[in-house]
């Protein structure tokens, strides 16, 4: 399908020019930024010329990693990217069944609804569940007779609104990529199975799943990517981290570390962790990609 | 039948909650004052009135964070658009030594977290703006830039299976008949991806619209030059938040992206399916 002729690395170079320059610039360059900026002491003395540079070599990793408050942040950045990715797959993939099961117009209804979701923007998204559940003049208090309670100032409650609130944004994808790849198994494959006198169960076991397999691996990374670095919800549902900081997350410790306490080499180390462990998860990623057989 | 039924009774008791916190934004725009911070809140109105909208246009002067966020937004769709499809097509036209490592490079790359980006980016961006004042910090040409950046791996990576899809018969006809590679490339190659080229601008539109973490970084002592999801938060004060104009803000934040949606969801599922296979 593709031809070589002369002069053609040439031609495709030029037309890769101004992708790698954007890249390069804005991408490239910033990553070794933060790599640099991590191996020194650079606060708001340094920022503004009051001090000099002092090079720290691995010391603000050093300092992170000794600290507990790190590490009890790192936990909950675990914990609450599990809880989120499980919710989004487990509604996403109940939710993609049920619409094969139900006439055109009630997955529609389904669809548009789950459209709206996916497009509300995080800021108004996060903002609308806030109301949704203030303490004072919030419909869920109403509904549930608990008016004047804080859905906010418990630690773990707060963690569950933000979590809800990212799993009604993220789980139309999952439902709509794995809605499209339940409708492709060819029909004849389920006829096959039904007339082997397979349940629907062990149908759904033996004969969608394996086929589904590769499907339901990349939405699972795609949400491990998406939920570990969550900062909008968290920082404004939760203002900022939540009192005495109890509610942070990797991404929004990083930037109050930097752009609060303007301990920037702090920040920057926790990034370069937070983009490691990332990456730790692509290499997963391409090797299930791989793994399914499709090439690049 | 009868369980299909229920099926289906379930199917829109679901749609209903999922799109509830949408039509209780719509509810409490369209709200009197009143109803809005009453202690009991009554799914419906009598009273529908626009009075939210308007506070929120002339007393916050939401009206120049919505141009602004428009600004920001579609000079990244444009300047992504001939970017990407450029690139799009030496990755999936030309072969050259380097072109796997490239691939591999580009999804790699979209995996950063960018949101860790932020620190070095607002030094470089203070310094850019020694240099090019509109593309510096508290200037809209700053956002342009990083959104532009973080755009680009994931559209140049969705368009390239649409420029596959041209048949290369179509490219030596074309050349037969005496177009330059210039032409074939605006007159026969870019038409002929633009559904491509559609769901790619959607979703770097989005991506630009949507942001928050930059918005809130670059643009610190420029009141003016705010977009959106930053002035939605100026609103929002502990203890008397005005609820109504809050939620006529996300409204006016949200129509725009809601109709794009629903415009090319089509394209974009298809889109997304063939990104996410290849």
């Amino acid at each position: 399908m593709m031809r070589a002729h002369k002069g053609d690395g040439r031609i495709a170079f030029a037309y890769l020019t101004p992708a790698l320059l954007v890249l390069v610039g804005l991408m490239g360059y910033p990553i070794y930024q933060l790599v640099l900026i991590s191996l020194f002491d650079y606060g708001q003395e340094q920022v503004s010329g009051g001090a000099p540079l002092t090079f720290l070599g691995l010391e603000n990793y050093a300092t992170l990693f000794s600290d507990t408050k790190f590490w009890s942040v790192l936990g909950q950045t675990v914990g609450f990217a599990a809880v989120c990715v499980l919710g989004t797959l487990v509604v996403g993939a109940a939710l993609a069944v049920l619409a094969t099961r139900v006439r055109t117009w009630a997955r529609t209804v389904l669809f548009l609804a789950a459209l709206g979701a996916w497009a509300t923007p995080t800021v108004a998204g996060s903002t609308i569940w806030l109301f949704l559940f203030d303490a004072n003049f919030g419909f869920v208090n109403e509904l549930l007779g608990t008016t004047g309670f804080s859905w906010t100032y418990d630690r773990w409650v707060a963690f569950g609104l933000v979590a809800a609130q990212v799993i009604w944004c993220s789980f139309p994808f999952v439902m709509v990529t794995l809605y499209a790849g339940i409708k492709a198994i060819p029909g004849e494959v389920l006829e096959a199975a039904a007339l082997d006198g397979a349940s629907a169960l062990r149908t759904a076991r033996s004969v969608m799943l394996p086929l589904l397999r590769p499907l339901l691996i990349v939405v699972t990374i795609q949400s491990i990517i998406w939920d570990f670095k969550v900062f909008t919800q968290i920082y404004i549902m939760t203002n900022g981290g939540g009192i005495a900081g109890r509610n942070l997350v990797l991404n929004v410790y990083a930037y109050q570390q930097a752009f609060a306490a303007s301990e920037y080499g702090l920040g920057a180390a926790i990034g370069v962790v937070m983009t490691l462990l990332l990456l730790l998860v692509t290499l997963g990623y391409l090797r299930a990609l791989r793994k399914s057989g499709e090439a690049l | 039948m009868k369980l299909r039924g229920v099926a289906e009774g379930v199917t829109v008791l679901i749609a209903g909650v999922v799109a509830f916190p949408l039509y209780w934004m719509f509810l409490t725009a369209l709200k009197p004052e009143s109803e809005v911070i009453s202690a009991e809140p009554r799914p419906w109105t009598l009273a529908p009135t626009f009075d939210s909208f308007v506070r929120a246009l002339t007393v916050q002067s939401f009206g120049r964070y919505l141009v602004n966020s428009l600004v920001v937004a579609i000079a990244v769709v444009l300047l992504s658009l001939l970017i990407s499809f450029l690139a799009a097509t030496a990755l999936t036209r030309f072969r050259f030594r380097s072109r796997t490592t490239l691939l591999v490079m580009l999804l790699v790359v979209q995996m950063v977290p960018v949101e860790a980006l932020t620190i070095p980016l607002f030094f470089m961006m203070k310094s850019v703006r020694e240099v090019a004042p509109v593309f510096g910090l508290n200037h809209l040409g700053s956002l342009v830039l990083v959104h532009l950046a973080f755009s680009l791996p994931f559209a140049i990576w969705m368009l390239r299976g649409f420029v596959a899809a041209v048949p290369v018969e179509l490219e030596e006809a074309a050349t037969l008949d005496g177009a330059s590679r210039f032409r074939f490339l605006w007159q026969v190659l870019f038409p002929l991806v633009a559904p491509g080229l559609v769901a790619t601008s959607v979703l770097s539109f989005i991506h630009a619209w949507n942001d928050f973490l930059f918005a809130k970084t670059f643009i610190i002592s420029a009141a003016e030059n705010q977009t959106l999801p930053l002035a939605l938060q100026v609103f929002v004060k502990p203890d008397q938040n005005d609820w109504g104009a809050i939620m006529a803000g996300s409204t006016l934040m949200t129509i725009p992206v809601l109709i794009f949606f629903i415009l090319v969801q089509r394209r974009l599922v298809a889109g997304l399916a063939g990104a996410v296979k290849s």
